[in-house]
């Protein structure tokens, strides 16, 4: 049987992570090619009902990454995401969501190595937890979660 | 119906060589609304370009996208080309096969398959983009230059020079950095106060330049051509304008036995003092922590021998505020000290010194005036050993960068102890010799053939004091890891540069990026070396990166003409990458219901308070509306509507969850 390969979807912010996973390229640090990166002005803009989206859409984890705290390019768009990341989390974990699925990390945009590990990481963790069929059946089921928020 | 055109650009081998690029062109041809999908060598080239133009005129695209290198690289570039096709640039976007794809994956049909999908997301958000318009806004024709050492001084100057008004801001009592404390500098050996001290007496003399000397940044606000800062001028406990500078307060001050930091520790200074003789401005400054008067409150003497009555005990910090278009760092560095080396003794033994107070040592302005003297009992030392790359290149020490200038002042030094003690032996213990640069090698080989250094391949284990004399211990790896020893009489550890204390807050109030050593990023490595990622501020100096004063000039006079450019235009256009909210046509004008989480969570006060009234002008409901002149466009404001009423253009709502969708 051939191995399953986990969908990965990232939302990062333009000014640390993107920067950082260019870095990731130009410094030429080979990692798993199963994340799709999508670029935001900030963390702060992310909206998490895209995450749940992502999730419907048959991503089987998910990236949230932005600018060390103190760092962000707009002063104070990470804590936002920071407080917004809690919130979320906890209530996936209240409504029975495996938050393993969901994987936060401040990497600026000198930390192209460090993106390279994250992604190793949290696909490697994806992979052990298989294909996310829960969620997608819950959809299916007519479960939608842009309806429900 | 949205008529999208794809152009796949093989960067070279850059990206063809890992992703197929024609199967990505293929591919995508088949999306919906994909009206003409190609492949090219290199799409930036002219010719690549015109792929693009002549498919916009002819196929009447209503958006492009350009599958190739990251958009922080290229992205103006497509957009202009647009622009000249007579296309809105902002229809056009990037999808990132290069730097995100490419170069990080293997060759094989997973990595090709990663392409499309990057691709497809892309052109599923431009089918949603909508024209925008770059917004203009007046720019500030004044630069605010931090840090008066070498590099702050000649960023103002040729500022300056061009006809502009220049803020420079100092945190010490006198401008002229660490340059003013070398003694000669390599590799012409001219004296470094005698080149330096007429810049500084020409920034102080500028009619350009407002000096603010012992003063810090407090805060920064606003963006490109519109900065506003605070700048707190530290209470010098002197009245600038009637002092005279005369100098008996420094005679009379009882308070001696304060190590000075100009000479690196190695000599005394008063509590109410001038850094050096040089120093601009000549006036003195108060250092309260140390004079009698503010620990106890008797004393009082500078006071009274002031013929100027300029002395202020009770002078306070005073805020000033300056508007800005532009700001250039230039915060230097510092070298790293005592409790750095226990294997060394540095601070234990007070004849393990570092390559500043050599520097000190050597200086005919120094403690010891210039003779050869070791700090713990003056007498001349007969045998010196010089450790290149003390700290620097040491994974074990946290520091993996090399600090670039050592190899050069350990050579220079040698060779000054040499000329200073012809009977002295000097050893130098090096890793590589690095002396890149021009009349760098041929300086080195003075040292070793002309003044006999002996350089030792090897390094430093462990330095003692065994009867009078310090041991060092290393080993020569040229001669088979062959222990030696040598006895000496002083140590010179060539210690390793490190940015300066505080960078790391500097570098969150300018909002520009910095690596794990707290030196500022530049915006590219190569091509944009004295921009930072954030518009309108420039880096220069050893801020950025280790440098030697010829480097860090050159780089001081590219920042200069970077912000000479940027004043060259009256107004300057900025993305519209703004938020703006919804109006509809009555009755239900916005779908915002006025609750302003908005104008909290916004860290730029862009959110004001719009009342929409009725013909007979009564008041229907009050919604947000945004600032666009000083909106940003995190966007923090739209993650956190509750009715989506807030959108940001060019990442709106619509975009991004097409892009989701699309994966």
């Amino acid at each position: 049987m051939e191995e399953f390969e986990p969908k990965i979807i990232a939302f990062v912010c333009n000014w640390c992570t993107y920067a950082g996973a260019d870095l990731t390229g130009t410094s030429r640090i080979r990692y798993q090619p199963n994340v799709r990166i999508i670029r935001f002005p900030c963390t702060g803009r992310i909206d998490f009902m895209l995450l749940l989206k992502a999730f419907a859409r048959g991503a089987d984890g998910v990236i949230v990454s932005g600018c060390h705290p103190n760092d962000c390019h707009y002063t104070s768009g990470n804590f936002h995401a920071r407080r917004r990341w809690i919130l979320f989390r906890r209530l996936l974990d209240f409504v029975g969501i495996d938050v393993r699925r969901i994987h936060f990390a401040w990497i600026s945009a000198a930390e192209g190595a460090k993106w390279a590990e994250f992604v190793n990481d949290v696909t490697d963790t994806i992979r052990k937890l298989g294909p996310f069929e829960e969620y997608r059946k819950l959809v299916h089921m007519g479960f939608d979660p842009i309806e429900v928020a | 119906m949205p008529r999208i055109g794809v152009f796949v650009c093989h960067c070279g081998e850059n990206i063809g060589a890992t992703v197929d690029c024609a199967a990505v062109a293929g591919a995508c041809a088949g999306i919906p609304g994909v009206v003409v999908s190609m492949d090219y060598k290199y799409m930036c080239s002219d010719p690549g370009q015109n792929l693009i133009r002549d498919a916009i005129r002819e196929k009447k695209l209503t958006g492009v996208v350009v599958a190739a290198c990251s958009p922080r690289m290229h992205e103006p570039t497509f957009r202009r080309a647009c622009a000249e096709a007579g296309l809105n640039p902002y229809l056009c976007e990037m999808a990132n096969l290069r730097e995100h794809c490419s170069w990080v994956h293997e060759k094989g049909e997973t990595t090709t398959r990663k392409a499309i999908d990057l691709v497809r997301v892309i052109v599923e958000k431009v089918k949603r983009n909508r024209p925008l318009y770059p917004i203009n806004v007046p720019v500030t024709k004044t630069a605010l230059v931090l840090g008066g050492g070498i590099g702050g001084i000649q960023a103002a100057l040729d500022i300056a020079n061009a006809g502009h008004k220049v803020v420079l801001v100092e945190r010490d009592p006198s401008i002229g950095g660490h340059m003013a404390q070398l003694s000669e500098t390599f590799p012409t050996l001219d004296c470094s106060q005698c080149i330096l001290t007429p810049r500084m007496v020409e920034v102080a003399q500028h009619p350009n330049i407002t000096l603010y000397t012992y003063s810090e940044l407090e805060s920064v606000e606003g963006f490109i051509g519109n900065f506003r800062a605070k700048i707190r001028r530290k209470a010098r406990s002197i009245d600038m304008k009637t002092c005279t500078g005369c100098g008996i307060c420094m005679q009379k001050c009882p308070q001696k036995k304060i190590p000075s930091e100009f000479n690196a520790g190695l000599g005394m200074r008063t509590a109410i003092y001038v850094p050096f003789p040089q120093a601009v401005p000549n006036k003195p400054v108060i250092d309260r922590r140390n004079c009698t008067y503010f620990k106890t409150g008797k004393c009082g003497v500078c006071a009274k021998v002031c013929p100027a009555k300029a002395v202020r005990y009770d002078q306070q910090d005073e805020i000033v505020e300056v508007e800005v278009g532009a700001i250039v760092a230039a915060t230097g560095y510092e070298v790293k000290g005592a409790d750095f080396f226990p294997e060394y003794g540095y601070g234990k033994y007070p004849d393990v010194i570092n390559g500043l107070q050599f520097e000190r040592l050597a200086s005919a302005s120094g403690p010891t005036l210039g003779a050869m003297k070791r700090p713990s009992d003056g007498k001349e030392p007969e045998t010196v050993v010089f450790i290149a790359c003390a700290g620097s290149r040491d994974p074990a020490k946290g520091i993996d960068y090399c600090s670039k200038i050592c190899c050069m002042y350990t050579a220079k030094h040698a060779m000054l102890y040499r000329h200073k003690v012809h009977h002295g032996k000097a050893y130098v213990f090096y890793m590589d010799i690095r002396a890149g640069g021009k009349m760098y090698e041929e300086f080195v080989r003075r040292a070793i053939e002309e003044d006999g250094v002996k350089y030792i391949r090897g390094r430093v284990s462990r330095i003692y004091d065994e009867d009078g004399k310090l041991v060092v211990r290393g080993a020569d790896t040229l001669l088979g890891h062959q222990p030696i020893e040598i006895r000496a009489d002083m140590v010179v550890l060539a210690s390793a540069m490190v940015a300066s204390p505080g960078s790391e807050e500097l570098a969150q109030k300018l909002k520009v990026s910095y690596d794990p050593y707290y030196f500022l990023s530049e915006a590219h490595p190569k091509l944009r070396p004295v921009e930072t990622n954030t518009a309108g501020i420039f880096v220069c100096g050893s801020c950025q990166a280790p440098k030697d004063i010829p480097e860090t000039v050159a780089q001081a006079s590219g920042a200069a003409a970077k912000v000479c450019g940027l004043f060259s235009n009256r107004e300057l256009s900025r993305e519209p990458v703004v938020a703006v909210v919804n109006r509809l046509p009555p009755p239900v004008y916005s779908t915002c219901v006025g609750c302003f989480l908005c104008e909290d969570a916004c860290a730029y006060r862009a959110i004001e308070r719009e009342e929409i009234r009725g013909r007979d002008g009564q008041l229907i409901r009050t919604v947000a509306k945004v600032n666009a002149g000083v909106c940003q466009g995190c966007g923090t404001c739209v993650a956190l509507c509750r009715t989506k009423s807030i959108d940001i253009q060019g990442f709106t709502n619509e975009q991004v969850y097409a892009e989701v969708m699309a994966l």
